[in-house]
């Protein structure tokens, strides 16, 4: 399928002639019966270890396999906030890479992924929050993080719609990172996979991964809902359902699958330019472009693979939003919805080989993975094409038995 | 023109008039009207612009599925966007303003005309404005959300009150029309409790409307028996103007009551949101008629032909003076019927099935009006309002057979139950394909903790559209239901209800059938969004193949009424681009609410000082008066400290840390986690919890005792007194408490269920008072009645009596260096007690202290604080707490886990002391690069500061840090790094800064 490129140009030759002209944006191909790499997993993540595989290691023969439909998981489910203040070093190099990656992702993909680096604030509401985002702003300013802590005015000048005064708890101040935002979620799915269809891999639909083969303790294919595909190296790319694929491996994860749910409102003109998260009372808002106020809060008290949540969650999230941004009060919920994430015990992702050789997984990335696509997708490429790669290093699953974590928890309790 | 007709309308009362104002200009209505149906009676037909190319648009529908009407309500602190006409009931006063046009409703610049229409089909977005790059952030986004959006934003703190309900019942029945009145009645008869919610104001639904008859009158009889019947059953609760919005697990149903929007001048909450927890849920929720997909069917004056048919009977409002009817079922002639008997002009009926031979066509006939088979709109006339109709043959391709003049247009696709409560938890759907329509699928509805289905349906929900098999349905159902829940049914005959027999639909998706591009990016399927049929075949030619795609690349559904009217018409426009049937193209995932609801009503009450719980001491009150600076620590106030006039916060605090060192404080420390644990297996619990041997501790002993995670990270630390043989209290930190319990329940509750203790979270139970100073004794013993001299009661012991006549316990530990007692009085006395220990203090220099002063100096002392020393990552040996490890225990909570390789390793990092060089402070969190980069590019550090103050005692700065190999580089001088500074020199050395030997403490 010949790449048409996307530009205004186009669009308006092809207006002409009434849109006949558009080809698809990725091909359906049927599978086949062997290929080199294959990733499980067409969401985010997935898409961009097949794409930097091809772009960075020139390794095409690949397939992906997704069970319903390309980005129809947490890719598409999410908030879409995108920052790298993170504070732990393998984190900040991961996130900033992803973010980095994220400022010309519309350009080299073609396909406007709406990257919109609007900035995003972090809220310091007790003493204590101010102390752990000082401690962050100091930590990324080595780790080549541009990030800076802003005294309460400040925040009202980004944020006119916020409430400073409480009357519970104050805005002290917040975390302010100038060059993080927002990102058109399916548009980052999208334009992955269009990218990676171009490059001759095959993304492969409403097929789902049943079993995985192995002979002598390596992979050799796996067993899907439209036959059994062989290939030499295996990428397990699946969020949620991690723990069901690392089983049919035959090894374990220290993963709990735990709802997470988000909201809209009805769109409203513009009236909030920033992004701005406030730990303390569990919430965040944001404005998409077409005007509905994004809201989301922290992950439901139990597990569960529904993709429903607990509305009491929901209420949670409101009051506390409600109470930060007091004009929403009369704005309206226009609808709710839950994704299920991927929750390691120190809240950071797994990239890691695994046990069975060729096998590879790329997983818990939890509440906040959406920001780290490029970044993990180029991390994870580097280490199944090369067995090591330093972005991903630290986030091997031998630290659990090591004691080795990379605790994001530390400096807020919701890390989106 | 649309206008008032003279006589008639079942909803509204002539003789009470409402004044209100639609952008500035006064109109008048009547009591009963709704905005839409009062502003349609004063000939407004254009009421909004659509999202993307700002078309003109009217009134489409009569209820919530309303795309189109939306406008600003009220002002300043009541202002509200985004408000649909249709269920917004007329008041005396209301205010309302059109939206998303500029700089009017009538002369939109924003209006993309059809030529530049064709540049922005669905997902045009994705393809351009991505150069130059900066260009989006600074212009084609800013220019994409200026012009997306609809209403406006309130700008103002919401004045009105809102609340929560709390129900439960047996059977919830969602919609109040025939069938939800049948199974209400049904379930109440059989003596269960019952609720009964109905969005509108009014019971019965559509039958009235519909002119339906039951038990030989007409419906509306029936109806007022039945809801005064109910009324009267103690059982059951009804409830008008309440949506039910949402269905969760467990029969968790929310109920969205509008309980002041109609009468915004009442004393009452403007909403209230009903939680309520329900064995069995009906959903009797109706169905919804779906527009037809002709060229302009977005022009104002095009409206469903239910919602002509309501705006006719129930408002006596005519939307036009002609009015084309164009269907594909027979219950559309009943709009014709009564448009006719209203007095008003059919100029036709095109009906794009090949034959309508049915009762309703031959009245129809009968009654004069020309009936044209095999018909449709080839395309609708008019720019801001409907001037005529193109007559096709719905088997070609477009080309018109006639023009026919008309002001409006009725038209009807067939109609779709509404499945959005059913299918919210997981009920799923079955394709109809005689009605074309999804009807919930009985045997796969959502189950709850039981396995048993919670949900049911009854009536036009069912998919039982005609008003005789909804009634059956209904009954039927209901039988069902309460035998599932232990009930009998009374054995009574269901009311007999007569309506005309309909014939068999035809589905039309598209009208022409064989219709071309040209006619295709001309029928709308969302209207608010402005998706259109070519956008839906677009998004299918470029392999968004999967109904989400297609619904997020066109955006179809995804408006403010979520597609209640596009849903069906979109996924059948897929399915014939794609060439699959219907049912395997699926349908996109239901998700509440069901209608929007407001943030108001999901926050409730809790808003301003009730947002969250707030906890106060029993000196809370005392603090307040005395100058307290607050701190909140979780849902704790805390005097960070007490300001006198003209003193900085700053001043404050070193005042209160000198008068401690040098004469007496006094410090509230009530939010202290005190957790009582006792039982005979008290001991082994303890030893568990804490990383020391407590169970060594004799009765009327302290110990200082650290609690570990199950990785051996330091999470708590206190103090643990010893009560008795099975008693201990363990001290835990003010914002640790709740956790700390909730951390032994779980233990004794999920692991060690067969030990036999029991803990009690006592916090909030007792009053307890640090007496810290050189002067704390003498304070004491003024007090008298316990002996608390240094031989009675040596450090770390304590004891308990009567303290100047209030029952204490006393304990002799101290976290601030001094001599210092912490006082334990019940709760209600502790007010008094605090008084009185300020007022016999005043000789000895008493001055109470905050928060800030207490950190001071416990870091003057070394003394390390959960949360600043502590982050989740900090095992106790990085804090040199090794001592408090017993190296005896065979276990204890996180002794495995500090086994790891990783938690022994040499290189980690430790706490030191660090004084700067220059005697400055350190900033908080500061690091201490390293020499190179790490392999990311990164600086490499070796440290970090933890806590950072100034000391009034010593006169400088100081700072506690943990460092790469600390303990072993006393000494030595490492920089931190100070962005746009020069680095802050420190040299490494004890944490503890004053008085190392402890001998003030220990007087
Ligand atoms: C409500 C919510 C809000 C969020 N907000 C943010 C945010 O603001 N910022 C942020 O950075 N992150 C956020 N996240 C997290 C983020 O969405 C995820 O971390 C990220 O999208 C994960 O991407 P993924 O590619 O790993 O997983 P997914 O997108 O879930 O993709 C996994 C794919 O694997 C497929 N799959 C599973 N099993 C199989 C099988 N056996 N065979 C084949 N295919 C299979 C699934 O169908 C799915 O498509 C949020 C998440 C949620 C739920």
């Amino acid at each position: 399928m010949a790449r048409k490129r996307y530009s205004v140009f186009a669009v308006a030759r092809e207006a002409l002639r009434g849109h006949t002209g558009w080809p698809r944006a990725w091909a359906s191909p049927e599978p086949r019966a062997r290929y080199e790499a294959i990733i499980i997993g067409a969401g985010g993540h997935g898409l961009a270890t097949a794409y930097y595989l091809g772009k960075n290691f020139g390794i095409t023969d690949v397939a992906v396999l997704e069970k319903g439909w390309l980005g129809g998981g947490n890719t598409g489910r999410n908030t879409t906030i995108i920052r790298s203040n993170y504070l732990q070093d393998p984190s900040a190099a991961i996130y900033e890479k992803a973010r980095s990656l994220y400022e010309t992702l519309s350009q080299e993909l073609n396909y406007n992924i709406m990257f919109s680096p609007r900035g995003v604030i972090m809220l310091a509401q007790t003493e204590h929050e101010v102390r752990g985002y000082t401690r962050t702003a100091h930590a990324n300013a080595l780790q080549g993080v541009a990030t800076e802590f802003i005294g309460p005015q400040r925040v009202k000048e980004l944020c006119p719609i916020i409430s400073l005064d409480g009357p519970r708890y104050p805005v002290l101040g917040g975390l302010w990172q100038s060059r993080a935002g927002t990102a058109r979620h399916d548009a980052v799915a999208w334009g992955y996979a269009r990218a990676c269809s171009d490059m001759g891999m095959h993304i492969i639909q409403k097929c789902e991964v049943t079993g995985i083969r192995s002979e002598g303790g390596r992979v050799t294919g796996v067993t899907t809902t439209r036959g059994d595909i062989g290939c030499d190296k295996l990428g397990v790319v699946v969020a949620g359902h991690s723990g069901r694929l690392a089983e049919m491996a035959g090894f374990r994860l220290p993963i709990e699958s735990i709802g997470l749910q988000a909201l809209v409102s009805e769109p409203v003109k513009p009236c909030m330019d920033v992004v701005v998260m406030a730990n303390t009372v569990h919430g965040y808002m944001s404005q998409s472009d077409k005007g509905e106020m994004v809201i989301g809060g922290g992950a439901d008290g139990f597990n569960n693979y529904t993709q429903r949540g607990s509305f009491h969650n929901i209420e949670q999230t409101v009051r506390a939003l409600v109470e930060t941004f007091p004009m929403i009060s009369r704005l309206k919920m226009l609808r709710q919805w839950g994704g299920v994430v991927d929750m390691t015990g120190d809240r950071s992702p797994i990239i890691s080989k695994t046990p069975l050789e060729g096998c590879y997984i790329n997983c818990g990335w939890g509440t906040g993975g959406f920001k780290a696509i490029p970044g993990s997708g180029w991390g994870m490429a580097e280490l199944m094409a090369r067995g090591h790669s330093p972005l991903t290093e630290a986030f091997g699953m031998e630290r659990f038995r090591e004691g080795r974590f990379i605790d994001e928890s530390v400096a807020a309790g919701v890390a989106h | 023109m649309s206008t008032r007709l003279a006589t008639g309308g079942r909803l509204i009362d002539r003789s009470a008039r409402r004044r209100f104002t639609f952008d500035g200009r006064a109109h008048e209505g009547y009591a009963g009207d709704t905005l839409a149906s009062a502003l349609l009676a004063g000939g407004h037909t254009l009421l909004g612009r659509s999202f993307k190319y700002h078309r003109p648009r009217g009134l489409v529908a009569s209820g919530a599925e309303e795309p189109n009407a939306l406008v600003g309500l009220g002002a300043g602190a009541r202002f509200e966007p985004n408000q649909r006409a249709t269920t917004t009931e007329l008041f005396d006063g209301l205010q309302a303003v059109s939206q998303n046009a500029w700089p009017s409703l009538d002369w939109d610049v924003g209006v993309v005309n059809n030529a530049f229409a064709r540049f922005l089909p669905a997902g045009f977005y994705y393809k351009m404005f991505m150069h130059p790059r900066p260009l989006w952030k600074h212009l084609f986004e800013p220019f994409i959300r200026r012009s997306a959006g609809l209403g406006r934003a309130p700008s103002e703190r919401d004045a009105d009150r809102y609340e929560h309900f709390y129900a439960f019942c047996d059977v919830l029945v969602v919609g109040g029309g025939i069938a939800g009145l049948q199974a209400a009645l049904a379930a109440g008869r059989a003596g269960a409790r019952v609720i009964l919610l109905e969005q509108t104001a009014h019971w019965g639904g559509r039958s009235p409307v519909d002119g339906v008859r039951i038990d030989g009158g007409p419906a509306e009889a029936w109806i007022n028996a039945a809801v005064q019947e109910l009324d009267g059953m103690e059982n059951v609760t009804l409830r008008p103007r309440t949506m039910g919005a949402g269905v969760y697990d467990h029969g968790y149903v929310l109920g969205y009551e509008r309980v002041g929007d109609h009468d915004p001048a009442a004393e009452v909450p403007r909403h209230r949101l009903w939680r309520i927890r329900a064995a069995r849920l009906i959903t009797a929720t109706g169905a919804l008629e779906r527009p037809l997909s002709f060229a302009g069917n977005d022009v104002p004056g095009v409206m469903l032909a239910s919602a002509v048919r309501d705006y006719v009977v129930n408002w006596a409002v005519s939307p036009g003076d002609r009015t084309v009817v164009v269907t594909n079922n027979d219950d559309a002639y009943r709009t014709a019927l009564a448009l006719k008997s209203a007095g008003l002009e059919v100029p036709a009926i095109l009906d794009a099935r090949p034959r309508a031979e049915g009762e309703l066509p031959e009245m129809a006939r009968a009654h004069g009006i020309r009936v044209e088979t095999g018909k449709g709109v080839a395309k609708v006339r008019g720019g801001r309002h409907v001037t005529a109709v193109g007559v096709c043959a719905q088997a070609g391709e477009g080309a018109v057979l006639e023009e026919i003049a008309c002001d409006a247009v009725a038209m009807s696709g067939g109609w779709s139950p509404v499945v959005h409560l059913w299918s919210h938890c997981g009920g799923k759907l079955e394709w109809d394909a005689a009605q074309a329509l999804f009807r919930p699928d009985p045997d796969r509805a959502p189950t709850g903790h039981d396995g048993h289905p919670f949900v049911a349906t009854a009536g036009a929900a069912s998919g039982a559209l005609q008003a005789d098999r909804a009634m059956a349905d209904a009954d039927e159902n209901m039988k069902n239901v309460l035998q599932g829940i232990g009930r009998k049914s009374p054995s009574r005959k269901p009311p007999k209800v007569e309506s005309a027999e309909e014939a068999p639909l035809a589905p039309v998706w598209q009208m022409p059938q064989g219709a071309g591009p040209a006619l295709r990016a001309k029928m709308w399927l969302d209207y608010q969004n402005d998706v259109k049929v070519s956008d839906v075949r677009l998004a299918a030619q470029e392999g968004y193949e999967s109904v989400e795609h297609t619904k997020r690349y066109t955006t179809l559904g995804m408006a403010t009424d979520q597609g209640k009217l596009s849903n069906i018409n979109g996924l059948a426009t897929l399915s014939q681009a794609l060439h699959e049937e219907i049912p395997q193209v699926g349908t996109t995932t239901f998700r509440p609410p069901y209608t929007p609801i407001s943030m108001a009503a999901i926050a409730g009450e809790a808003r301003g000082p009730v947002f969250q719980p707030l906890r106060r001491t029993p000196m809370h009150e005392w603090h307040e008066a005395n100058g307290a600076d607050w701190e909140p620590v979780g849902q704790w106030r805390r005097p960070y400290c007490y300001r006198r006039a003209g003193e900085s916060r700053r001043d404050a605090v070193h005042r209160e840390v000198r008068n401690t060192r040098n004469a007496l404080g006094l410090l509230d420390a009530s939010t202290l986690g005190k957790i009582m644990v006792s039982g005979p297996d008290a001991e082994r619990f303890i030893d568990m919890l804490y990383t020391g041997k407590m169970s060594t501790l004799k009765p009327g002993k302290c110990r200082y005792g650290l609690m570990c995670d199950e990785n051996g990270f330091l999470m708590d630390d206190g103090v643990c007194a010893r009560l008795d043989e099975r008693s201990f209290l363990c001290h835990t930190t003010s914002g640790g408490a709740e956790r700390i319990h909730g951390w032994m329940e779980d233990w004794l509750q999920c692991e060690w269920w067969d030990w036999q203790v029991h803990v009690v979270n006592l916090t909030e139970q007792f009053a307890q008072v640090a007496v810290v100073g050189p002067n704390a004794r003498n304070l004491l013993e003024r007090l008298g009645g316990i002996d608390v001299s240094k031989e009675t009661l040596p450090f770390m012991a304590w004891t308990e009596g009567t303290l100047g006549g209030f029952r204490a316990r006393v304990f002799r530990i101290s976290f601030s260096g001094e001599l210092s007692f912490e006082i334990a009085v019940p709760a209600s006395e502790g007010r008094a007690f605090w008084e009185r220990l300020v007022e016999a203090g005043e000789g000895f220099g008493a001055m109470p202290y905050g928060t800030e002063a207490l950190h001071v100096m416990r870091a003057e002392k070394g003394f390390i604080m959960i949360g600043d020393e502590t982050d989740g990552t900090i095992i106790p040996q990085d804090l040199g707490l090794d001592w408090a490890i017993s190296k005896k225990k065979e276990d204890f909570l996180g002794k495995r886990g500090m086994e790891r390789v990783n938690m022994t390793s040499p290189d980690r990092w430790k706490l030191v002391g660090l004084e700067t060089l220059d005697g400055s402070v350190l900033p908080d969190g500061a690091h201490a690069p390293a020499e190179g980069l790490n392999a990311n590019g990164q600086r490499n550090t070796q440290g970090r500061v933890t806590s950072t103050y100034y000391s009034p005692t010593l006169g400088r700065g100081i700072a506690m840090a943990l460092v790469h190999r600390g303990p072993e580089r006393m000494g030595e001088t490492i920089a931190f790094n100070v962005p746009g500074r020069t680095p802050v020199k420190a040299k490494i050395v004890e944490p503890v800064f004053y008085d190392p030997k402890g001998e003030r403490q220990n007087v």
